[in-house]
């Protein structure tokens, strides 16, 4: 899905690098090889980044300047619009089964700014700290989602859940993803991950309350991500 | 972090989480706090006391006797804009390190198969 901003800019000096959160890599891996990429594609089965920097929702990127230093926090990106994914959305939905149509109808509401967020990356690298979207280190420490203790908590039992998933203990596993769930209820990464592990499809099932259609027309599909801040930094 | 004990080495501690046992106390980007005494023991830390005093949660999974120490709550998802010291597999499990790109712009862009 990079790829082509990844060729476009790396000779400018961008380097993507797209990071799978994916308890199973096996799941991840055949995007991969389908997608071939030659920017560096890593797999974090253990959602590392969702903690260090913030992320509830994929796709959600930050940028790091050459000096390991972060000018935008996590934030909803988009490399320009997906045509397999619009085809997907366009696709008849009365030949659907109910729950898979009603998904369908969801997802087509969601809002997702493709255009207005390469602009900014292109302006970047043209740029780098001169450009408006490049934002001073406490503007984007306060940018970053927030963080009370409940948030934290949801992230040390989202932790214990996606171990003993993987060390083979599924089901005592759930318990766990739920209290993250309860904890942080806009996580979208800890919801989807979780549900995907007993329902690829994210529909109805007896181990959550939640589940994908139910979740996000509770916040209207539209607010699934947040808008794009690409506001200049307040000035004092 | 998963835990299977409540007494770990600073730089497993430091290297999932990016708190850093200095002698000024615990350290993250330019952020540093300062610790009690016996917190930091030769290489050593105990867990619950730092947990108390960088307000992190510390959860227990009796029956598979693990615990996971979360990360320090009461501010912003980001403490620094120093990027974390990421080391991740690629797709054949080789680590790679995000500070191998420094003198590059890094568009880090976090995805799922889900």
């Amino acid at each position: 899905m990079w790829q082509a901003l990844s060729t476009e800019l790396r000779p400018q000096g961008l380097e993507i690098v797209t990071v799978a959160l994916d308890i199973d890599p096996d799941a991840a891996y055949r995007y991969i090889d389908k997608a071939a990429p030659d920017h560096p594609s890593l797999i974090d089965s253990a959602h590392v980044v969702d903690e260090l920097l913030g992320v509830v929702n994929v796709p959600n990127a930050v940028w790091i300047d050459e000096e390991g230093v972060l000018v935008r926090p996590a934030e909803p990106a988009s490399p320009g619009r997906n045509k397999a994914l619009d085809s997907l959305l366009s696709i008849d939905t009365s030949t659907l089964p109910p729950h898979l149509a009603d998904t369908l109808l969801e997802a087509r509401k969601i809002k997702l700014d493709h255009e207005s967020y390469v602009v900014a990356v292109r302006d970047w690298v043209a740029n780098g700290a001169a450009s408006r979207y490049a934002l001073p280190p406490d503007e984007v420490v306060r940018r970053s989602q927030p963080r009370p203790l409940d948030v934290s908590t949801a992230a040390a039992a989202f932790e214990l859940g996606q171990e003993l998933h993987r060390r083979g203990h599924a089901s005592d596993a759930v318990a766990w993803f739920r209290e993250a769930h309860r904890l942080q209820p806009d996580n979208w990464t800890y919801k989807r991950q979780a549900w995907s592990l007993v329902d690829p499809l994210q529909g109805p099932t007896d181990a959550y309350e939640g589940h994908w259609a139910k979740d996000i027309k509770a916040i209207g599909a539209e607010n699934y991500y947040p808008p794009l801040d690409l506001s200049p930094a307040a000035r004092d | 972090m998963i835990l299977t004990s409540l007494d770990i080495d600073v730089e497993a501690l430091e290297a999932r989480t990016g708190w850093s046992m200095k002698p000024e106390g615990a350290c993250k980007g330019d952020v540093c706090v300062v610790l009690a005494e016996g917190v930091v023991t030769g290489g050593r830390v105990d867990v619950p006391r730092l947990a108390e005093r960088l307000r992190m949660p510390l959860l227990r999974d009796e029956a598979h006797g693990l615990w996971a120490l979360g990360p320090e709550s009461g501010g912003r998802a980001l403490s620094t804009a120093k990027a974390p010291d990421l080391v991740l597999p690629d797709r054949h499990g080789r680590p790679f390190a995000l500070s191998s790109l420094r003198g590059r712009k890094v568009l880090l862009v976090a995805w799922a198969s889900w």
